[in-house]
């Protein structure tokens, strides 16, 4: 199979300029991610500064209600409030090794900004973010605790002035500034080798996961069930259980309003096509002519136009499949769990426990259902309030 | 094989012992009308490649300036079918070589296939494909080779001589060298005299490429060329015809000054 690719996804769609940078993280990945020294180096970091290995949670009450044993692993519970530091520690790891003294990254909704920033002061490293100037505006809180943890947060206004033009600024910076510079990509997209950099430093979600669900109910699960935007938790929850057969694995997408006609952040599930985008060819929300089409989620770490390549691959080959839900779907499951087990997950984790909680009924009685709790709810509650106000 | 178009209209011009000329302007700029004059005016004002640009939503390579532009011409309407029956009405009409120059996306929407054949047969003698490197190059030559189509590589200064000699391997038309570590529209670090690394890079340019050099990005001022006499066979103008265009001037006025 060519380098770089999933099946028919994957591979380096970038100027050349980007080449270099990219074989150098190739070669870091080859060399440096494997050696024991920084193993346990990272291995260190999770421990002691992340708070790994999260908990396995099961659901005493949703379970009784819905008839099948609910479990939910807490990457709430890692620092910053989200799985996105699995990530960003280990890219900055890697960062400092290489000599580069400054890391930038795209956010959309601020997470990995978040969780980019601060790796970068843990470590020692300048950072830059690059943030659409409406996300500037939607995330204001997220953009202060950037500031906060020393960051400078760069407001892109261009196109349309999200995610998928922050991630288009961050690949200009990142031609101009390679030499000093790591670009820490977000998600398990864009270009190789950050699909399987992002997937090998997420994929101790699902290592823990199995050891836990062995530990703790004796047996593997029947599903694991993650949302999926870029889909760096959903590849981090499902890579050790590829190979189990027997563990079926679900994506959720979002599907926005669900309205016909209103934008929507789900090209596996939806109508997506085969196209080539920062740096990938993936399943992309697009025009019949390739020009990017808008997309929309109330969640706003799920709203992107394409996906990770690994994730089209496992929709093609059929090992996971892909579902989506709408926003209402999200906003009921964040209230539900809120209220019956005293978690508040993020709108994000929402989409994945909303299809759980819609689809219970279908699935074998009894069954035992991980559901990845990508990070918490907080940051939410301004949408969720005014949904609650809503409904009233 | 045949010499592409391409590299004779910049042989030419070097014969003349001048810098061959090739002025940028995305398709549809600044209006779909007033575009095709502007075209005619280029061609007619000395420019020896003219390069349309086929706009895209996402263009990582191109600064501000070009992607304004951009953007503008896809609310216009402009599409990758537009150009190509449009270019293709014109056929025969134009002195200059032709490139079109742009993102794979829009291409692999419309066929790599049927856009090679219809760009060939509209009178493009070349494409810049700003995100495909040579490791994803292979496709893109398996449909352009057929039909003389030449796929123009863009290398600059971080390439090494290792990968410019695999660019080198397969170039068709000429080689496109960026000036800068940056975007279209970056401010060039020299005003006159090229920096050392320039010409480095320019020097192992021309060992690597059978087919002429042609600089990029970054070139504001006519004085510029001076310096690129023997190191470069063609200047490329980005979105310096764009500014000038927004300013008020027009295609011939922006020729004049560089010729």
């Amino acid at each position: 199979m060519k380098k770089g690719y999933f099946g028919d996804f994957g591979g380096q769609f970038v100027p050349e300029l980007l080449m270099p940078p990219l074989l150098e993280l190739e070669d870091a990945m080859a060399r440096i991610l494997p050696s024991k020294e920084f193993q346990d180096e990272l291995k260190s970091e999770l421990a002691h500064f992340v708070g790994r290995p999260t908990a396995l949670t099961f659901c005493p009450n949703l379970s009784a209600k819905l008839g099948v044993k609910l479990w939910l692993k807490r990457e709430d519970l890692a620092h910053g409030g989200a799985h996105k530091v699995n990530n960003t520690i280990g890219q900055a790891l890697l960062a400092k090794k290489l000599g580069k003294t400054r890391l930038l990254a795209e956010t959309g909704a601020g997470q990995h900004g978040v969780a980019s920033a601060l790796a970068a002061a843990r470590l020692g490293l300048s950072c830059t973010i690059y943030m659409g100037a409406l996300d500037v505006e939607r995330q204001s809180l997220n953009v202060r605790r950037m500031k906060l943890f020393g960051a400078e947060v760069v407001s892109v206004d261009s196109g349309t002035k999200t995610l998928k033009d922050a991630i288009n600024a961050a690949l200009r910076a990142w031609i101009a500034e390679q030499g000093t510079t790591h670009y820490c990509f977000g998600t398990a997209a864009g270009p190789h080798p950050f699909p399987l950099l992002v997937r090998e430093l997420q994929a101790v979600i699902s290592r823990e996961a199995r050891a836990q669900m062995l530990d703790q109910a004796g047996c593997l699960p029947d599903y694991v069930v993650a949302c999926v935007g870029g889909g760096s938790n959903a590849i981090g929850a499902f890579h050790e259980f590829v190979s189990d057969a027997s563990v079926k694995l679900v994506g959720v997408e979002a599907a926005g309003s669900g309205k016909p006609g209103d934008w929507h952040s789900a090209p596996l599930s939806k109508q997506g096509t085969p196209g080539v985008l920062h740096g990938m060819r993936s399943q992309l929300i697009q025009t019949d002519e390739g020009q990017i089409l808008p997309s929309h989620s109330i969640a706003p770490g799920l709203d992107y136009p394409g996906v990770g390549p690994e994730h089209a691959a496992l929709q093609a080959s059929g090992r996971a499949q892909y579902v989506s839900v709408t926003d209402d779907v999200a906003l009921d499951a964040f209230i539900e769990l809120s209220r019956h087990e005293g978690i508040m997950p993020a709108l994000e984790s929402s989409h994945a426990l909303g299809w759980v909680l819609k689809n219970a009924g279908g699935l074998k009685p009894g069954s035992h259902v991980v559901v990845c709790l990508s990070g918490r709810g907080d940051k939410d509650l301004d949408i969720v309030n005014d949904y609650l106000a809503r409904k009233a | 094989m045949s010499t592409n178009i391409l590299t004779k209209r910049i042989e030419a011009a070097r014969a003349q012992g001048r810098l061959a000329l090739i002025p940028f302007l995305p398709g549809g700029y600044p209006d779909k009308k007033r575009f095709w004059d502007e075209i005619d005016k280029l061609d007619h004002s000395g420019a020896d490649v003219i390069e349309i640009g086929m706009p895209f939503s996402d263009p990582v390579a191109d600064g501000p300036v070009v992607e304004h532009a951009s953007l503008k011409c896809l609310e216009a309407g402009v599409s990758l079918a537009w150009i190509l029956s449009e270019l293709a009405a014109r056929k025969g009409r134009y002195q200059a070589g032709i490139v079109l120059m742009g993102y794979l996306n829009p291409v692999l929407q419309y066929g790599l296939a049927r856009f090679a054949k219809d760009a060939a047969s509209a009178g493009a003698h070349g494409v810049i494909l700003a995100d495909v490197p040579f490791e994803e190059s292979d496709p893109i030559h398996a449909a352009f080779d057929p039909e003389g189509l030449a796929l123009i590589p863009l290398v600059g200064l971080n390439t090494t001589p290792e990968r410019m000699a695999l660019y080198g391997s397969k170039a068709k038309g000429f080689a496109y060298f960026v000036s800068v570590l940056g975007t279209t529209g970056v401010r060039a670090s020299f005003d006159t005299g090229l920096p050392p690394e320039v010409t480095r890079g320019l020097e192992s340019a021309k060992k690597a490429f059978d087919v002429p050099v042609a600089l990029g990005f970054g070139l504001k001022r006519p004085e510029q060329l001076a310096g690129l006499h023997g190191l470069a066979d063609a200047a490329v103008f980005g979105s310096a015809l764009i500014r000038h265009i927004d300013g008020g001037g027009d295609a011939a006025g922006f020729m004049q000054v560089w010729k």
